[in-house]
């Protein structure tokens, strides 16, 4: 199976503050991946190096087997929230095509506005398209937000804490969609939640400190949570991770077989 | 007023053709250049940049009052100190964001500091007020043509560049993922503040330019559906506010600039109360509706959990 994430021995430090130290991992294509871990872990890290926002000091990363600036047109970007000028006057329309920009100089076109239409009715925000940003919920804005990620048909979407301070129903709304999206486009999520997961993950990435090294990234398995209470997340029950086991870089990916 | 339209079309008097031209002329920068400044929130930036000028205004007539450069007319030493208050600015901003506010604010009061205290400090006499209030009925035939230039390339920036603009300024990180450079938007954006503010500042004064970046673009967003939208009504408001305030200045014999900023900070404060006293209402109203619900929903449940008991 291709692998669409890939870390080699990465470093990388903030000022003389080490973040990630020789971490590797991969994430297989069509894959739907948790990557769990506490506040000051390394996901963000982890997030911008992958999206090419920042370049590690040793160690090579690679989207699709090419650089992450080369596969910046292949990934879609779901952040936690974005810190906008309230007053700032813009509508959903305009949000979504965000997604299809031109990088340098140029406008948008029809097929930009056709594939703004298609995102929208797969994240379930189609009838929001002419109200302002600044006007919907929490929610909302966040399914608008993945609705700009898919706009340029990603092969890789990436979505930072994409539950935190949303209601159920937008949290159901939203996890429908990335079922709907599962096995034809890689997923990756990141959150800080490390004891349970969705059920549509395949593999549960969690960044941990080991032995005073930090940012090691390794797979747990998941099974489903039997226990009565425990909210249902979107598409299903929600799976715990089992942090006790460790299966290690060649336990990969086979589907539903492995679980 | 009707003595504003007189002067208006007395061949004698072609400074008032001037200053209304200029006001058009400058209202397109203030509206289009504004409401980047606003939705970027680089207004503070803007501000640092247009105090920084009175250094160089300062400057400039220091060294030639004293003989030193003889020739210096202001707007050079006005440019120099724009273009390294925005350079500073920039590599703050760009390579130590944390200490931002602090640059800024230190560009911003030792600029004017400088300025003033070179100007009391040059023979004879020079008024601090006059450059920070400007006259825009001493705006030569020279400005306008500037004045149309610099129109002519934002009006070309902004209709090539629009949506890496928009892009750039509502998501940063995203935009820098599609492959915009945000960086240089952003040196761009400040190099075209520090020309304008620059032009802008001979004529209409430090105060009023910072001013008219920011409130007809505030007022502006208040309606605006969208970032070219904004551009539009903020230039049209730019227009409105300093027609009115030159009219009304020349009508009541009042510094034309200080008239125009005034009335412009009526309106977007009017608006901003009227948009806040819009805001309540409507809560008040959601608030009112949500008890009446829940009021309802106790009435039901009430006669449901009463109505056996009673009928029992």
């Amino acid at each position: 199976m291709n692998v669409a994430v890939r870390f080699d021995a990465v470093s990388f430090s903030y000022g003389g503050i080490e973040v990630l130290d020789h971490t590797s991992f991969h994430i297989h294509e069509g894959e739907f991946a948790a990557l769990l871990g506490p506040n000051g872990a390394g996901k963000t890290t982890i997030l911008k190096l992958i999206l090419g926002l920042a370049r590690p000091a040793h160690g090579r990363v690679s989207v699709f087997g090419q650089s992450p600036e080369a596969a910046r047109g292949d990934v879609g970007y779901v952040p936690q929230a974005v810190v906008y000028d309230p007053a700032f006057p813009v509508s959903v329309e305009r949000v979504v095509l965000m997604g299809r920009l031109p990088g340098a100089s140029g406008r948008y076109c029809r097929d930009d506005k056709e594939a703004a239409r298609r995102a929208m009715d797969e994240a379930g925000v189609a009838a929001l398209a002419d109200r302002s940003y600044a006007a919907l919920s929490g929610g909302q804005r966040r399914r608008v937000l993945v609705a700009r990620a898919l706009a340029s048909s990603p092969r890789l979407l990436i979505l930072d804490e994409p539950t935190s301070n949303m209601d159920t129903e937008s949290e159901e709304l939203l996890f429908r969609s990335l079922g709907a999206l599962k096995g034809r486009t890689t997923i990756l999520i990141v959150t800080h939640d490390t004891s349970f997961v969705s059920s549509l993950t395949d593999a549960a990435l969690c960044i941990r400190e080991r032995g005073g090294r930090r940012g090691e990234v390794v797979r747990h398995p998941v099974e489903p949570v039997a226990e009565e209470g425990l909210r249902e997340r979107g598409a299903g029950p929600v799976l715990r991770v089992l942090h006790e086991t460790d299966l290690g870089e060649d336990a990969c990916f086979e589907g539903e077989e492995r679980r | 007023m009707s003595g504003f339209f007189t002067a208006l079309f007395d061949p004698a008097m072609p400074f008032v053709r001037n200053a209304v031209l200029a006001s058009l002329l400058s209202s397109l920068l203030f509206g289009v250049l504004g409401a980047v400044v606003t939705v970027k929130r680089v207004a503070g930036l803007a501000g640092a940049i247009s105090h920084a000028v009175l250094g160089g205004v300062g400057l400039s007539i220091f060294l030639a009052s004293r003989g030193i450069l003889p020739d210096l007319p202001p707007i050079v030493g006005a440019l120099v100190f724009a273009v390294l208050a925005a350079l500073l600015i920039a590599l703050v901003s760009l390579k130590a964001k944390q200490r931002e506010d602090t640059v800024i604010n230190a560009i911003w009061a030792i600029g004017m500091s400088l300025g003033v205290l070179l100007i009391a400090k040059t023979p004879g006499y020079a008024d601090p007020m006059s450059y920070l209030f400007g006259n825009i009925l001493l705006v030569s035939g020279r400005d306008l043509i500037l004045l149309a230039a610099l129109d002519a390339l934002v009006i070309v920036l902004a209709w090539a560049f629009l949506p890496q603009i928009e892009a750039s300024a509502f998501d940063e990180d995203f935009a820098r993922t599609r492959g915009v450079k945000t960086d240089l938007v952003f040196l761009v954006l400040l190099a075209v503040v520090a020309v304008a503010v620059v032009l802008l500042q001979t004529f209409v004064g430090i105060v009023m330019v910072i001013a008219m970046l920011t409130l007809p673009a505030g007022t502006a967003s208040r309606s605006a559906k969208s970032l070219a939208g904004m551009m539009l009504l903020a230039s049209l408001y730019s227009v409105i506010f300093s027609l009115l305030g030159l009219g009304a200045s020349w009508a009541l014999d009042l510094p034309a600039g200080a008239t125009v900023v005034v009335i412009s900070g009526l309106v977007f404060l009017g608006a901003s109360g009227a948009g806040l006293a819009a805001g309540a209402l409507r809560m008040r109203r959601v608030r009112k509706t949500a008890h009446a619900k829940t009021g309802l929903q106790d009435c039901v449940s009430g006669a449901s959990l009463s109505g056996p008991k009673e009928g029992a």
